[in-house]
């Protein structure tokens, strides 16, 4: 890693998981509003957000960050409460910000200048429903303030089109204002005409000011008293503590927005304030920052518990020493069996650290999806609860990243199409609101996570109906429900009666599952009609390094994850002339497919008369691999398959053996439904291989 | 009054006699601002104020005119016309000037 970090990126990489934590306390609260914890909690995030913030030099961070510390100070002091309206503005304000983090340049202040005018309307109205009658004293006020009530004005006005060829200057109007007190000024576009439409000398401006001053009313009107009967000024008062328009670069946004919004032809400059200088701090620093997230080679950091890289330096130590006494057994001549065991014990060790390193919680990733599901809910007027468990559980940092969209996917999936509508929900007897569930939990070396909903669940018929519509069955066809609910994973397919904005485009799921699959991961779909539907995907724990059964077929040698290994048994004598017709093996009493790996892979030349089966499982289904002979485990240091070779089933990837040679790793699943389909042929007809 | 006010705090004032008077002066110089009166001589100052606002250099330009207090529907008039502000009589020196530095900064 590099050393000279650059001190922007470590504030990128810690208001993200600030970010996180307001976004979570914020979800919190608006279950529970009285919960000191949280808006503390919040409190502290944006504190610290906007003081490193102006630490590392994103002021416009700091400003904007500053206004919504001032509101939950308010609301810490028990002045304002986080109702639903507030924690939606606040959710909007927490992207904002992350935008303005990640991608400065992509992030239009206007909108930041629009969530901040939202945040003080709703001040505002909050003041006009249950008007405080004494705005809280001196405490509120910025320290160094003389003591004179400040009282904060809202104001927005807008002037007739002609009144700057009748000698009006907006401009100074607003100097005035701001020489009344702390000033802040907005200036909305929306009204300015396409080009072509615009009138050189007209005024389409509308302005918005926050102006604390200890002067009365009245000195606005002075301000505005020659134009008072040429436009329309809206002046409210707003509650003194909410002001917080002293942040010192309280205008830099400001000035950015208007200079961004109008490149279009500009009737007259629109604000007194000067071109923002646009940090200039930055300007050197971000643009190739910008660039390598651009580029997709992002560099991410990670955060280590500190006992794991400790434990990782004490195996490196030992491993140092152990090379230490190989290179003085090799020079000596003597055996050097011992240390060769030792540096395999630490080498695995290290392995194992080193992945240890790569984990990372998956809570991460859960988090963001309450924040989906909060959305969903609204934006599809479904109500819906998310569960989640097993937020510990660890995951290679990769494929969390990895996981995240498909997941999004998922989620979106089941609240569009899986969830019924309140009153569908109520006639099935079900409780109004959707419940969904994301779990976590290993078992063995795998991941699975599963997402399920008590919705309608998977309807076969109509899943058959469009399947036929689109040409992905014939009309003919014999399907298992199973089977059925497995074209929901095809490319194209969708039984979305309607595209809604969230889900049902036709593609989808067939990209979800090629993403689990490009992850040596599978998908099990289990789905109760009436009842919900359960998507789980099962994942390895790690990309890069797996433990692998190492067997030879003919000359050549396969790798087999040993996580999808049950057992190993020797195929008999008996079994192998007694399966001639068909290729099943009597497992304790279970019968199981074999699928003989010479013939599948045209190996010439008569099998080793010991034949060994290697069983291997996924999900509940079992399949033996009728090997030459089982070498043993071996580490295997997953390589992917070149372009040319991705298409060829059976293997997923490739390793390099110590002696050099390449073993290709076999496709489970791929081989187990292989297996399964070719015991099916049999049971429905009359075998085919002899 | 206006002239003696004006010049002490550094403008350059040009003097008109009357509206007419006042309309070739604007014609021949570039002015920043214009005080008038309402009642002049030789077109009146809402004719003035018409007839400055219609010459192309002149839109824009500040145009304050002297009123009484009375006079709403005559301020209204001067509005309509395209005057930018105005100053009520009597006036004291520093509403004059404070006129002048609200439109002209």
């Amino acid at each position: 890693m590099n050393e000279n970090a650059d001190p922007a990126d470590i504030f990128r990489q810690e208001s993200a998981e600030l970010l996180e934590l307001l976004e979570q306390a914020l979800l919190d609260l608006e279950r529970s509003p009285d919960d000191h914890d949280l808006i503390d909690t919040a409190f502290r995030a944006l504190h610290t957000i906007k003081g490193s913030g102006a630490m590392f030099g994103f002021e416009q961070v700091a400003a904007f960050t500053h206004e919504f510390e001032s509101a939950f100070d308010r609301i810490r002091k028990g002045e304002a409460a986080p109702d639903p309206e507030l924690i939606a503005i606040a959710l909007n304000a927490k992207d904002f910000i992350r935008s303005q983090i990640e991608r400065p340049e992509e992030t239009d202040a206007v909108i930041g200048v629009c969530i901040l005018a939202d945040l003080r309307k709703l001040f505002a109205d909050a003041q006009a429903r249950a008007p405080i009658e004494t705005p809280p004293a001196g405490a509120a006020e910025p320290p160094g303030k003389p003591a004179a009530k400040l009282t904060t004005w809202r104001l927005t006005f807008r002037f007739n089109k002609d009144v700057l060829v009748n000698g009006s200057n907006p401009l100074l109007l607003l100097d005035e204002l701001r020489g009344l007190g702390d000033c802040r000024v907005t200036v909305h576009c929306d009204r300015v005409p396409p080009l072509a439409e615009m009138e050189p000398d007209a005024c389409y401006l509308e302005w918005e000011a926050v102006l604390a001053m200890a002067h009365p009313r009245s000195a606005i009107d002075d301000v505005f008293m020659f134009v008072a009967d040429d436009m329309e000024l809206k002046v409210e008062a707003v509650e003194a503590a909410a002001s917080a328009v002293a942040a010192p670069q309280a205008d830099a946004p400001i000035a950015e927005a208007t200079v961004a919004a109008k490149e279009t032809a500009a009737p007259l400059p629109q604000t007194a304030a000067p071109p923002a200088p646009a940090h200039p701090d930055h300007a050197g620093g971000t643009p190739e920052t910008a660039a390598k997230r651009a580029g997709g080679a992002e560099t991410s950091t990670i955060r280590v518990p500190a006992e794991r890289l400790d434990e990782m330096m004490d195996r490196v130590g030992e491993l140092v020493i152990a090379q230490a006494r190989l290179t003085q057994l090799a020079s000596a001549g003597g055996g050097t069996k011992g240390v060769a065991e030792e540096i395999e014990r630490l080498t695995s060790a290290l392995r194992d650290a080193m992945m240890g390193i790569r984990m990372v919680p998956i809570g991460s990733l859960f988090g963001r999806f309450r924040r989906l599901v909060h959305d969903l809910s609204r934006d599809l007027g479904k109500e819906m609860d998310l569960t989640t468990a097993g937020e510990e559980t660890e995951l290679d940092k990769t494929m969390i990243e990895r996981l995240a969209d498909p997941l999004v996917h998922i989620i979106r999936n089941a609240a569009d199409h899986g969830l019924e509508d309140a009153e569908t929900r109520i006639a099935a007897g079900k409780p109004a609101a959707g419940r969904i569930s994301l779990v976590a939990r290993h078992a063995g070396a795998e991941v699975l996570i599963s997402v399920s909903e008590d919705g309608r669940g998977l309807d076969a018929k109509r899943i058959r109906a469009k399947a036929e519509e689109n040409g992905l069955i014939a009309p003919d066809a014999v399907l298992s429900d199973a089977e059925l609910h497995q074209l929901i994973f095809q490319p194209g397919f969708s039984t979305a009666k309607e595209v809604s904005a969230l889900s049902g485009r036709g593609v989808g799921l067939d990209v979800v599952k090629r993403t689990i699959e490009g992850m040596r991961g599978s998908i099990d779909l289990a789905t109760d009609p009436g009842k919900g539907t359960e998507i789980t995907l099962r994942l390895p724990l790690t990309l890069a390094i797996i433990e692998g059964l190492l067997v030879r077929v003919a000359d050549a040698r396969y790798a087999i994850p040993l996580t999808a290994v049950e057992e190993c048994v020797e195929l008999s004598e008996a079994d192998s002339t007694r399966s001639k017709g068909r290729s099943f093996l009597n497992i304790r009493g279970d019968l199981v497919p074999f699928l003989r790996l010479r013939e599948l892979f045209d190996e010439p030349g008569e099998p080793d008369s010991h034949q060994k089966v290697v069983i291997v499982a996924a999900a509940d289904t079992r399949v033996g691999l009728v090997v030459d002979q089982i070498i043993g485990s071996h580490q295997t240091v997953i390589k992917s398959l070149s372009k040319l070779h991705a298409d060829v089933p059976s293997f997923s990837g490739a390793t390099i053996l110590g002696d050099g040679a390449v073993a290709l790793i076999l496709d489970v699943p791929h081989l187990i439904a292989l297996g399964q389909a070719r015991e099916t042929r049999m049971q429905s007809s009359t075998p085919e291989f002899a | 009054m206006v002239k003696i006010t004006l010049t002490a705090a550094g403008y350059q004032v040009i003097e008109a006699g009357d509206g007419r008077d006042g309309l070739a002066q604007a014609k021949s110089n570039a002015v920043a601002m214009i005080v008038t009166d309402l009642n002049m001589p030789n077109m009146n100052g809402l004719e003035f104020i018409r007839e400055v606002r219609k010459l192309p250099p002149y839109r824009g330009v500040p145009i304050v005119f002297l009123t009484t207090e009375s006079d709403d529907g005559m301020k209204q008039q001067a509005k309509a016309a395209g005057a930018t502000g105005w100053i009520t009589k009597p006036f004291r020196q520093e509403q004059l000037l404070a006129a002048a530095k609200k439109f002209l900064g």
